[in-house]
C-alpha cells in the first residue's frame, strides 16, 4: 500500500489517501472501511441518456465518485473489495443519493474519508504501508489423500487449492491400486503447486505432513521435474522445506508456523508471531489459569485493574458496523497500551486469527493472577 | 375413490413403524390413544370429510354402495339442524372423548334430537360402546400402553430386514383385510371405539401381522445360526503398541508358525530382507507389504491377515506404531473386538514406549475408548533380557496399575512373555529353559483362543461404516468396513450417508470370499452399483434407508480429558475421529464440567478444561457427518479428539444437533 497523503486533524476526523499495490492491501483497506465512512475513487458507471426524440441510449463512462459506505463485501480468495453506497457528491453523470457500488482497484488512488480515525486504524495504515512486513510463503499441508496449498502474506491465508482423492488402502495382493492411488495424489499436488505458487515472490515453500508422505511427495516431485525438464521447479528447489505436521488439515498450519526451522527462515512474519501469542496463552491457561483471559467482560475487569500484560484481540471485532461497540474495543486497546502493555492484533484470516475468533475475539495474558470471575452469565457465552 | 379412502381413513397408529414391529403387545394398547392425541385426531378429523371414514365404523358388514344413502341422511338435515348437530358433536366429544365414531353420533343425536345427555347416557349404557369411559378413567390407559410398549421393545429390537421386508409384504395384507374388513379402517378418531363384533377378527390380523413379524425376526438370527451356527466363532484382533515393539514380527511369525504362509514366499522374504539388510525385519514383512513400508521397517497403515485357533477364526488387525500414523491406528482399531498390547522387553525401549508421549499408553486407552475391553499383553524381546523374570513381574506391576486405570477389568487382561523373533511361547510351550523354570502359563495362541467373542447386534438397524473404497474386479466399485449393526445381504438397497444417496449391493465379500449375507460384526466389502466413486468416501457410513442413521454437523458429547499440555477452551480447533473418518472440528461451546466418576455437574460454562477432567462439550464439525447417539448405537456413537498428534479426549455422543435450515 503507498500512502498518498494523510490530512487527519487533533480531532481525529480526516483524509488518508491510498493506493492498493497488492491483493493484500485489499484485506487492510477492507479492515479500515468501515460503514459511514466516505470514499472517492475513479470508477466505472453506466449512464443512460436519453435524446430529444425519447430514446435512450446507455454507455459506460470513467467517472470519479465519492460514495457514502453502506456495505462492504470482500472475496478472500480473489481479494477484491466492493463498496456499494450512495453518492454524496454531485457530479456530470450521477446524481446526488444515487447508489453506486464502487469495486476497489489495484494502482489507482482512492481515498477514505473518516469521522474519527482511532488509533487501531491509524495504526492499520502504517502497518499497511510498512514495505518490509513482506513476506510470501507458500505451503503445501498434507497427509494421505488429502493437501491444502495455500499462500501466507503478512495478514492473510489464502487456501488456494484443496486436493481431496481417495486412496485406497494396501490389501493383501492389491498394493498396485494403493501405489496407484497415491502417485495420481502426488501429480495433483505438484499440479496446484505449479498453478498457485509464483516463485518469483514465493521465498520459501513449506511441504508438511505427518509421517512420510512429504518425502515421499518431495522425492516423486523432483523425479517429475526431472523427467520432464521442468526448469522453474528445478531452479527454485532450494525454496522447498520439509517440515512435521499432525495431519493433513489446515489448522495443522499453526504447527508448521511453530517449527522453530521455519521460524527462523520466515524470521518476522506476522502469521508467526501471533501462533507464538496464541500458544503463550494457552500455555498461561494451563499453568496459571488466573492469569490468562478471555472474552470481553474478563478482559475488560482486567484492563481496568491494569493487569494486562499481553492483549490479543482479532481483527474482526474492529470490523463491526456497530460504531460504540467498535469505540469500545479501541478503548480497550489504547487502555492497555497506557497500562504499558503490548497489543497484538491478530489477523482472523490466519488460522491463529481464527481459533481467537472463536474464542471470543478477545484474550489477554495478565501481569499478576486475578480472583476468576464467576458470575459469567449466558449472553458472554453465546456470543 | 375407494383407494383414496383407504389412504384418508387408514389408522395411523396402525401404519406407525414403531408400532408395528413391536409384537408383543396386545392390541388394545394398538388401539388406545391418549385424550391429548384424540384431541388433536379429533381436530383432523373437523376439518376434513371426516363422514366416509367414520361411515365405515358403523355399518360393519354393509358394502360401499350405502355411503351415499347415509350421507344423505345427515345431508338432508336443514342448515339450521346440521349447526345443532355440529354442535353437540362437539360436546359429546368433549365428554367423552372422540372415541365413538361420528357416524354413531349423528345417528344417537338425531334419535334423541339433539338431547346431549341423553345421548351420552345412550352411549355409556350401550354395550356396543364398553370401550368408552368418561375421560378421567381413561387418562391412565396411555401410561399403561407406554409402559408395554417399552417393554415389548426391550423384548425384541425391530430388526432392519423385518421392517423392510414386512414392510412390503404387510401393505398388501392390510389392504386385503381392508376391503372386506371395514373396522381396520375406521376413522382415525375412533381410537379406542373397535366394536366387538369385528374385535376377533382384527386381532387375528394382528396376530398374523405379529406372527409375520416374528417370524421375519427371528429370521435374521436363526438366519445367523444356520450361517454361522456351525462354523467358529469370528474374532477381530487388533494389534498394538509402541512403534518398534515388535508388533508386525510377533504376528508374522504367529502366521508362518501357523503355517498361513507358505515356505516358499517366506524364504523370499528372507533373501530379499537380508538383501537390504534387514533379516530381522523378514517376518514384518508378511504384513508389511507395500514398497515404502518395507524399506523403512515400520508399519504404515493397517495390515490384515487371518488365522485360526481350536475355536475362533480370527481376524488379526496390524497396527503402525508410529505416532504419525495414530489416525490408521485408529480406523483398525474401531473395527476390532479384542486388543493384543505388544511391548518392548528391552531395558529402556519400555520405558520410552510407556513413559510420556510413548504410544503404549495412548494405545492402550484408545482402544478401550474405542470398546475394547479385553486385552492380552505380550511382553516381547524377553530373549534380550535372558527370559528374566524379574524384568517380566517389573513390566506387568506397571502395566496393571495403568491399565487398570485405563478402564480394563484385571479379569480380561493376560500377560504372556514371548519372543517374536525367535518365535518363543507364540504356538508351542516355550523351549527355553530359562523361561520354563518360572513360566507355565499358556503359549500366545492360547490366550486369543481364550478371548470371549462378543455378541453381534445383528437384530439392529443396518449400519456400516466405510474404511475403504477401491475397484473390485467387475462393473461397479467396492466399499470395505465394517457391519457395526444389523445384517446386509446382495440386492438390498442401502442409504450412503451424509450424502444420502442411495444405492444397490450387488455383492458381498468376506476375505475374498463372495456371500449372501453378512452380519454384525463382520469385514465386508461390498460391491455397490447406483453411485458414482467419487461421492463416497472413506468414513461415510452405508444405512438401512428404512432406518438412516443421523446427519448433522453439530453435536453434543461427553468427553474425557486425557493429559494435555494446553487446555481445552471454546474455539478449539481439533481433529476428530469418527469409525474411519477424519474431520476437522471445533469445540464450539463448553457446556458443563462434570464430576469424572459421578457424572454431576461440577461447574457451567467452565472457561477451560484441564488434565483428566470429564465434561459435557459441543462440537461443530466442518460438514455434515453420519452419527449416532451412544445410547441409541454405541459403535457410532464414540469420538475420538486429536490435536497436533495427540489423542486428548475421547467422548460420547449424547445428543445431535440439528441444524435448522
Amino acid at each position: 500500500m503507498k500512502l498518498l497523503y494523510k490530512n487527519v486533524d487533533k480531532e481525529g476526523e480526516g483524509t488518508v489517501g491510498l493506493i492498493a499495490e497488492e491483493p493484500e492491501d485489499m484485506w487492510h483497506a477492507y479492515n479500515l472501511i468501515s460503514e459511514g465512512d466516505s470514499v472517492r475513487s475513479t470508477t466505472i458507471r453506466k449512464v443512460q441518456s436519453e435524446s430529444a426524440t425519447g430514446s435512450s441510449t446507455s454507455n459506460r463512462v470513467r467517472t470519479t465518485l465519492t460514495i457514502c459506505v453502506e456495505s462492504i463485501d470482500f472475496d478472500t480468495q480473489a481479494c477484491v473489495l466492493r463498496l456499494k453506497g450512495r453518492n454524496v457528491e454531485e457530479n456530470q453523470y450521477v446524481k446526488m443519493g444515487a447508489y453506486h457500488t464502487l469495486d476497489l482497484e489495484l494502482n489507482r488512488k482512492f481515498s477514505l474519508k473518516k469521522q474519527e480515525w482511532d488509533s487501531i486504524a491509524l495504526e492499520r495504515v502504517d502497518m499497511a504501508c510498512d514495505p518490509t512486513q513482506n513476506a510470501d510463503v507458500a505451503a503445501v499441508i498434507m497427509q494421505e489423500g488429502l493437501a491444502h496449498v495455500c499462500l501466507i502474506t503478512a495478514s492473510m491465508t489464502l487456501i488456494r487449492a484443496k486436493i481431496d482423492v481417495n486412496i485406497p488402502r494396501k490389501r493383501k495382493g492389491f498394493v498396485q491400486q494403493h501405489e496407484k492411488g497415491l502417485t495420481k495424489f502426488y501429480d495433483n499436488v505438484m499440479q496446484a503447486i505449479l498453478r498457485h505458487v509464483n516463485f518469483d515472490i514465493v521465498k520459501c515453500v513449506l511441504i508438511a505432513s505427518p509421517g512420510f508422505v512429504r518425502d515421499q511427495f518431495y522425492e516423486y516431485m523432483f523425479q517429475t521435474a526431472i523427467k520432464t525438464d521442468n526448469k522453474l521447479l528445478l531452479e527454485n528447489k532450494s525454496k522447498f522445506m520439509l517440515v512435521h505436521s499432525s495431519s493433513g488439515f489446515k489448522h495443522s498450519l499453526k504447527e508448521v508456523l511453530q517449527d522453530s526451522a521455519v521460524i527462523n527462515k520466515m524470521s518476522d512474519t506476522k502469521a508467526a508471531g501471533e501462533v507464538k501469542a496464541l500458544e503463550n496463552f494457552y500455555t498461561m491457561l494451563q499453568c496459571e489459569p488466573a492469569k490468562a483471559f478471555y472474552g470481553k467482560k474478563h478482559v475488560e475487569k482486567a484492563c481496568e485493574a491494569q493487569a494486562i500484560e499481553t492483549l490479543l484481540i482479532s481483527d474482526n471485532l474492529f470490523r463491526c458496523s456497530d460504531v460504540a461497540l467498535r469505540k469500545e474495543y479501541v478503548k480497550l486497546v489504547d487502555m492497555a497500551r497506557e497500562a504499558g502493555g503490548e497489543v497484538k492484533i491478530f489477523s482472523s484470516m490466519h488460522i491463529s486469527g481464527e481459533q481467537l475468533d472463536q474464542l471470543t475475539g478477545i484474550a489477554a495474558i495478565l501481569r499478576f493472577p486475578m480472583p476468576e470471575l464467576d458470575e459469567e452469565d449466558e449472553s458472554d457465552t453465546e456470543n | 375413490m375407494s383407494r383414496h379412502r383407504n389412504v384418508r381413513s387408514m389408522n395411523y397408529s396402525d401404519e406407525y413403524d414403531g408400532y408395528d414391529d413391536v409384537y408383543g403387545h396386545s392390541v388394545e394398547d394398538d388401539y388406545c390413544m391418549s385424550p391429548s392425541e384424540a384431541a388433536f385426531m379429533y381436530d383432523r378429523e373437523g376439518k376434513s370429510k371426516q363422514k366416509m371414514g367414520a361411515f365405515f365404523q358403523t355399518v360393519t358388514d354393509i358394502a360401499e354402495e350405502n355411503e351415499g344413502e347415509l350421507e344423505s341422511k345427515e345431508n338432508s338435515l336443514s342448515e339450521v339442524d346440521r349447526a345443532r348437530l355440529e354442535s353437540c358433536i362437539e360436546q359429546i366429544k368433549q365428554t367423552i372423548g372422540s372415541s365413538v365414531p361420528r357416524q354413531d353420533l349423528v345417528n344417537i343425536l338425531l334419535m334423541y334430537n339433539f338431547n346431549i345427555e341423553k345421548s351420552i347416557n345412550f352411549i355409556l349404557d350401550n354395550p356396543q360402546y364398553k370401550d368408552v369411559k368418561l375421560p378421567e378413567k381413561k387418562d391412565k390407559v396411555p401410561v399403561l400402553s407406554k409402559d408395554s410398549e417399552v417393554s415389548s421393545v426391550k423384548v425384541v429390537t425391530p430388526g432392519p430386514k423385518t421392517t423392510n421386508v414386512t414392510k412390503g409384504f404387510d401393505l398388501a395384507q392390510k389392504e386385503a383385510n381392508r376391503l372386506n374388513v371395514t373396522p381396520r379402517s375406521q376413522s382415525p378418531a375412533s381410537g379406542r371405539g373397535t366394536p366387538i363384533n369385528i374385535q376377533p377378527s382384527s386381532e387375528q390380523n394382528d396376530d398374523v401381522k405379529n406372527f409375520k413379524q416374528k417370524d421375519n425376526k427371528t429370521d435374521v438370527v436363526t438366519q445367523y445360526k444356520k450361517e454361522r451356527g456351525g462354523s467358529k466363532e469370528h474374532l477381530y484382533m487388533v494389534v498394538i503398541g509402541h512403534v518398534d515393539a515388535g508388533k508386525s514380527t510377533l504376528m508374522g511369525h504367529l502366521l508362518c508358525s501357523l503355517g498361513q504362509v507358505n515356505q516358499k514366499t517366506m524364504h523370499k522374504y528372507e533373501q530379499e530382507s537380508r538383501k537390504l539388510g534387514k533379516q530381522s525385519f523378514m517376518y514384518a514383512w508378511v504384513l508389511d507389504e507395500t514398497g515404502e513400508e518395507r524399506n523403512r521397517g515400520i508399519t504404515m497403515d493397517v495390515g490384515k491377515s487371518q488365522f485360526e485357533t481350536d475355536t475362533k477364526l480370527v481376524t488379526l488387525l496390524d497396527a503402525p506404531g508410529h505416532k504419525d500414523f495414530i489416525p490408521n491406528m485408529i480406523s483398525g482399531a474401531g473395527q476390532a473386538d479384542v486388543a493384543l498390547l505388544v511391548v518392548d522387553a528391552t531395558r529402556g525401549e519400555f520405558e520410552t514406549g510407556f513413559d510420556y508421549g510413548g504410544q503404549t499408553r495412548e494405545h492402550a486407552l484408545l482402544v478401550r475408548s474405542l470398546g475394547v475391553s479385553q486385552l492380552a499383553v505380550a511382553i516381547n524381546k524377553l530373549d534380550t533380557v535372558s527370559w528374566s523374570q524379574e524384568r517380566f513381574n517389573e513390566i506387568t506391576q506397571k502395566l496393571k496399575v495403568f491399565l487398570k486405570q485405563a478402564g480394563f477389568k484385571e479379569n480380561d487382561v493376560a500377560f504372556v512373555p514371548c519372543s517374536g523373533l525367535t518365535g518363543q511361547n507364540l504356538v508351542e510351550k516355550p523351549t527355553e529353559n530359562e523361561l520354563l523354570t518360572w513360566y507355565n502359563g499358556p503359549c500366545l495362541i492360547n490366550v486369543i483362543d481364550n478371548f470371549r467373542s462378543p455378541d453381534r447386534p445383528i437384530s439392529k438397524p443396518f449400519r456400516h461404516s466405510i474404511n475403504d473404497i477401491f475397484k473390485g474386479t467387475g462393473s461397479g466399485f467396492c466399499v470395505s468396513g465394517r457391519i457395526e449393526t444389523g445384517s446386509l445381504s446382495t440386492g438390498d438397497r442401502v442409504l450412503v450417508c451424509p450424502s444420502k444417496e442411495l444405492a444397490t449391493v450387488k455383492a458381498l465379500a468376506i476375505e475374498e470370499v463372495s456371500q449372501q449375507i453378512a452380519f454384525a460384526g463382520d469385514q465386508v466389502s461390498v460391491t455397490l452399483s447406483g453411485i458414482e466413486m467419487q461421492n463416497v468416501s472413506i468414513g461415510y457410513i452405508l444405512c438401512d434407508p428404512q432406518n438412516p442413521v443421523q446427519v448433522a454437523s453439530k453435536f453434543q458429547a461427553r468427553i474425557v480429558v486425557f493429559n494435555v499440555t494446553v487446555p481445552i477452551t471454546k474455539g478449539f480447533p481439533v481433529v476428530i475421529h469418527h469409525q474411519s473418518l477424519v474431520e476437522p472440528a471445533v469445540i464450539s461451546k463448553l457446556i458443563s464440567q462434570l464430576n469424572k466418576s459421578t457424572g454431576e455437574v461440577i461447574k457451567k460454562h467452565p472457561r477451560c478444561l484441564g488434565n483428566n477432567s470429564s465434561a459435557m462439550v459441543e462440537i461443530q464439525v466442518s460438514r455434515p457427518i453420519a452419527l449416532e447417539v451412544y445410547s441409541d448405537c454405541k459403535e457410532l456413537g464414540r469420538i475420538m479428539i486429536r490435536v497436533g498428534g495427540v489423542t486428548i479426549a475421547a467422548g460420547l455422543i449424547t445428543k445431535v444437533i440439528l441444524s435448522t435450515n
